[in-house]
């Protein structure tokens, strides 16, 4: 038999109706929904008279615009008819939801995974960009619109032609103070915001191998900044350990038969992909972005480029815009570069060892007095499981503002937003113009690169914490 | 889903690379259960500097540098530019789901060459009231004399020359969603 690629066996196994002269239709495992990208699905469900084919295979929960510091009371009115709305159509359509009652409340991307709904073969999507990060398991997940929420609602289907494929091979071992952040970040620099696009991307490689599940979903997550929809990892015993034990998953002999099934997830020897990408991981060292696109990482000693040595046409014009945004310069190095804001949180860096990591940084320690920093948990397990390891006292009593579970300033849409003309060190993964807030600049780097930031007020090099 | 077949109008042009969603509609007004009313958020953080609404109003083509609507996955943003008026937009590459979503609300993402678009903005340039005008059954943009051709799956192109509903079209395959749902290859199986 021809050898496949992770994706393509996934992908065959969810053919419903395999195109000729028009896209396949596939069947989708898993639906995760939330208040931003639901509601007009729902609507048209409605107007059309259709119900949830699987409300059984569909999950919901409120992340991106609730308060994260008192989660009883949302004050901004359109965004509590947002959440309104979305716990009126889980109960008319029979959806379980974890809402601002749950205790499993969370960003979707860290809940999904925690609770073992997120499985290794599975296809997954939700009405967010940063579905990919479920790729970590061995799933084909990505992100849909509206249009594509009512689809799955009414169907369980999408029509989809099959993604190219791109293997990312990283070996080698990391240095000192290197995370799955910068792993992502130095991906992103070499294959650019748009490398990946129309692809599916399988990261592989002893590097991959050897770092932890939450590891693997910050580089799944942030696939997307390189323009693809998807990325993935096929599963392995660190995969089983994460899902073994957590509520979604079977248990027991059942469990060792669904791993037994699950090993053979593995893109077979001799596959073709499309494209191929190989990285030293010796290479890799802590990143931070100058710009406003996240292939924009660089070193703190690195000096930030000269868009008119480096590009020409709308390239450069483009880089100078984001120059002119952030009020940097040319040739400057970040190192030094005074900050006053720090974000750990997000549904790339906000799940329980970004958290242990950046205390440990911070442990007696304390913020720089101009610097508000905040740490937003990625979900109130993790929140909890922080608590009972008192990681909540150590960000505390450093000056870290200890806040509830949702998206808050990476997306901005609460009340958690970066000032205008303010500089950010955040641990999310849009350095966008705007991201944080209007006139907000963001740098993105890893957790520990974030927690040193908080404590000097300024971007320096973790390593000489560590 | 509104149908395109033929489009001519003036354009907008922004030789901007990489205008992710979050400057076509920036996050905060994301905050509604509609898809009306959008327009007035369109590049709202860009108005008064990249974006002049009152002069760019009833342009119906949108020219931009390469990886256009990168980043999030929002509809509204597609939403927004079209109800602010435009149709259309040409570029040389799009975020994926961005591509996807236009699609579906029968808003035609245009694929040309770099150096074909280039060509456009300098005309643009010269003559900012030069007409535009995309055929999709020709796959054509013409803009006087320049005419070039772009790709786009046939599937796709009918879907949008018919006003297909998508949701419709994969309803119709009911007995083969349920035989799959019943087949041992599932791994839901009813």
């Amino acid at each position: 038999m021809k050898p496949k690629t992770l994706f393509k066996k996934i992908w065959d196994n969810h053919l419903v109706v395999t195109g000729k002269n028009s896209p396949s239709i596939i069947y989708i495992d898993t639906h995760y929904i939330h208040e931003v990208t639901s509601p007009q699905a729902f609507e048209n469900l409605r107007k059309k008279g259709l119900k949830v084919r699987r409300p059984d295979l569909t999950y919901a929960t409120c992340d991106h615009n609730v308060s994260t510091t008192d989660q009883k009371t949302i004050r901004d009115l359109l965004s509590k008819k947002q959440v309104e709305q979305l716990v009126k159509n889980c109960q008319d359509y029979k959806i379980k939801f974890y809402g601002l009652d749950s205790p499993y409340q969370g960003i979707v991307h860290v809940i999904g995974p925690e609770l073992g709904i997120t499985q290794p073969g599975k296809t997954i999507v939700c009405g967010d960009s940063h579905t990919s990060t479920h790729g970590a398991f061995g799933c084909l997940a990505f992100g849909i619109g509206t249009t594509e929420v009512e689809q799955v609602l009414a169907s369980q289907c999408l029509i989809q032609n099959p993604m190219k494929t791109m293997e990312i091979k990283i070996d080698g071992k990391l240095g000192l103070g290197v995370t799955a952040k910068d792993i992502i970040l130095a991906t992103l620099a070499n294959i650019g915001k748009s490398g990946g696009t129309g692809h599916c991307i399988e990261y592989t490689g002893e590097v991959i191998r050897n770092i932890d599940m939450e590891s693997r979903m910050t580089i799944c997550n942030m696939s997307i900044e390189g323009g693809a929809r998807a990325g993935m990892i096929a599963p392995d015993q660190t995969t089983f350990d994460y899902l073994s034990e957590r509520k979604f998953v079977s248990k027991g002999r059942n469990f060792e038969k669904l791993t037994r099934e699950w090993i053979n997830l593995t893109s077979d020897k001799g596959a073709h992909f499309d494209k191929i990408v190989k990285i030293d991981g010796n290479k890799i060292e802590p990143l931070i972005t100058w710009g406003t696109d996240p292939a924009s990482g660089i070193r703190v000693n690195d000096k930030i480029p000269d868009p008119k040595k480096v590009a020409t046409g709308s390239a450069r014009q483009t880089m100078e815009k984001a120059i002119a945004y952030m009020n940097l310069k040319p040739g400057m190095k970040l190192e030094g570069f005074p900050i006053t804001h720090v974000f750990i949180g997000s549904c790339t860096n906000a799940r329980i060892s970004d958290l242990r990591a950046a205390a440990k940084i911070v442990n007696g320690k304390k913020v720089k007095n101009n610097v508000t920093a905040w740490v937003v948990p990625g979900s109130r397990q993790v929140k909890l499981q922080a608590e009972k390891e008192n990681l909540d006292k150590i960000f505390t009593s450093a000056g870290f503002e200890w806040r509830w579970s949702g998206c808050s300033a990476c997306i901005a849409m609460n009340d958690d937003k970066i000032p205008s003309g303010k500089y950010c060190v955040s641990t999310s993964n849009r350095n966008y113009e705007g991201r944080q807030g209007p006139g907000s600049r963001t740098f993105i780097a890893s957790p520990i690169m974030a927690a040193a930031a908080a404590l000097e007020g300024k971007i320096t090099d973790v390593r000489k914490y560590l | 889903m509104r149908k395109f077949i033929k489009l001519a109008s003036t354009c907008l042009s922004m030789p901007t690379e990489n205008i992710d969603t979050d400057q076509i509609i920036p996050a905060r007004f994301l905050k509604t259960t509609e898809r009306k009313g959008l327009g007035k958020y369109l590049f709202y953080n860009w108005r008064g500097k990249h974006f002049d609404e009152s002069i760019h109003r009833g342009k119906k083509i949108l020219i931009a540098g390469n990886n256009f609507g990168c980043g999030s996955s929002r509809e509204h943003a597609v939403w927004a530019l079209m109800d602010f008026g435009f149709e259309a937009v040409i570029s040389s590459s799009y975020g994926d789901i961005f591509y996807n979503n236009s699609l579906k609300n029968g808003f035609l993402p245009v694929i040309l060459k770099a150096g074909e678009i280039q060509k456009i903005f300098n005309l643009i340039e010269q003559n900012p009231k030069v007409n535009l005008t995309i055929d999709l059954q020709k796959q054509t943009v013409v803009a006087y004399p320049l005419l070039f051709s772009f790709p786009i799956d046939s599937f796709r192109k009918n879907c949008l020359l018919k006003g297909v509903d998508e949701l419709g079209y994969i309803l119709s395959y009911e007995k083969e969603i349920t035989r799959y749902e019943l087949s041992p290859q599932s791994l839901n199986i009813l």
